[in-house]
């Protein structure tokens, strides 16, 4: 038998997804991410709107964010510290890698 | 089953105190948690340390636990007949079940053991899919081969295999996270199925260093190339192409050949940029060495001139 083909979706700044949707994928409450964005650690697309959209991008630093809440107990406070450290950490890991692409391979 | 030992896994005494298990379970957690160790092996470590800590946090399951006895780690052993209320008492067979799902099963049927059965959604997987670059520049299917905790008919919870398919769309590159709707762990009473995320790593190219959608290439030129300006062959993805390089092109230069890198899921592709390395014959012929020697006695080139007014200007 062949075995299933399921499709995959984008997880990037083209894909924009509702605070429901944010709630149910990265497992955070719908709370706990409206204190984050009141806290400026989570960014809607348009602050202002009637309904908040987010970049999916930021679905997996929550995520991240969200076990290590788990595993540590942290409360709102320290959950919005640590996503802007995972953030800031993803961040100097992309500039590293252009860095790093930048490197020559081999010695002249 | 096999038998694992929680309190080893947390380095502490089977009659510890909550506070010294939570205690015990912190200290290690900081060390391997896999989203802040780099380390080896260390999601596998954090498993089994956050297992250890499952049960052993809740006074219930540390006595459904220590109702087990004590075991050498990793040996079968069948528990009590009358442990845990299981479904068929002593007649229920535990041998393809793991200590995990026991004890979360445990904790499923104590939720939903009062009223109504509870809605609870799958489990969502994190996997990591290495694909060559080729393969991300124009998309590609993976092989996933996972083994997942779900609940059987008896409401018991089992490892099952599941394999499929997944389509890689054209313009992934490094880091980048794609999700499958559905494809993680199945809904228990009508829950939503969990979703799998795959993280896709490129397994090192011989040639091609990925930033983001660009491409670095090493582009080795000898020195009469750099300084007369040259045109070589240079290989992009899609087929070699001719790469016009300008007179005096010194080294770490960098030449952009624009949209010759990844594509992009949206917009232009990105941009390869070969990087200019001034290279020598590692022995010169008797010909090559005359005409050097010829170019050092006629040239007034001084690469180093800097240095006399620098140092001057420092002192």
């Amino acid at each position: 038998m062949n075995p299933e083909q399921v499709e995959a979706a984008w997880m990037n700044e083209h894909t924009q997804v509702t605070l429901e949707e944010l709630a149910t994928l990265s497992g955070l409450p719908d709370l706990t991410l409206r204190e984050l964005v009141e806290c400026g650690a989570l960014v809607p697309a348009d602050p202002e709107g009637v309904e908040w959209t987010f970049s999916a991008r930021c679905v997996v630093t929550l995520r991240s964010a969200g076990r290590l809440g788990s595993a540590f107990d942290l409360d709102a406070n320290a959950l919005a510290l640590t996503l802007s450290f995972l953030e800031r950490i993803g961040e100097l890991e992309a500039e590293l890698s252009v860095m790093r692409a930048q490197l020559p391979r081999r010695s002249p | 089953m096999k038998y694992k030992d929680y309190y080893k896994a947390l380095g502490v005494a089977r009659d510890a105190s909550a506070a010294d298990i939570k205690k015990a379970y912190r200290k290690l957690a900081q060390k391997h948690h896999p989203d802040v160790s780099k380390e080896k092996g260390a999601e596998e470590k954090f498993k089994d340390i956050a297992e250890a800590y499952a049960t052993l946090k809740n006074p219930d399951k540390r006595t459904a636990y220590d109702r087990l006895g004590s075991h050498a780690p990793g040996q079968n052993f069948q528990p009590p007949p009358d442990w845990g209320g299981q479904p068929g008492s002593g007649s229920f067979n535990f041998d393809d079940i793991d200590l995990s799902d026991l004890f979360a099963g445990l904790g499923a049927r104590a939720q939903g053991g009062r009223g109504a059965p509870m809605s609870m959604p799958g489990e969502d997987y994190e996997v990591t899919a290495r694909i060559p670059l080729e393969d991300a520049a124009k998309g590609t299917l993976v092989d996933l081969n996972l083994s997942v905790p779900e609940y059987d008919e008896t409401g018991q919870l089992r490892r099952v295999a599941r394999t499929f398919k997944a389509r890689i769309p054209q313009g992934a590159t490094h880091g980048q996270r794609l999700r499958l709707r559905g494809k993680g762990g199945k809904g228990f009473h009508g829950g939503r199925d969990g979703d799998l995320f795959l993280h896709i790593e490129l397994l090192p190219h011989l040639l091609f260093r990925p930033a983001g959608h660009d491409l670095y290439i090493d582009l080795p030129l000898a020195p009469w190339e750099a300084a007369l300006g040259a045109t070589v062959a240079v290989p992009t993805l899609a087929g070699e192409v001719h790469l016009k390089i300008p007179p005096g092109t010194a080294a770490g230069q960098k030449l952009r050949l624009s949209k010759r890198g990844l594509p992009r899921p949206q917009g232009d592709p990105g941009d390869l940029f070969a990087i200019a390395q001034i290279v020598v014959p590692a022995s010169l012929t008797e010909r090559e060495k005359e005409l050097f020697t010829q170019l050092a006695a006629a040239s007034t080139f001084a690469p180093r001139a800097h240095f006399k007014t620098e140092v001057a200007h420092e002192s």
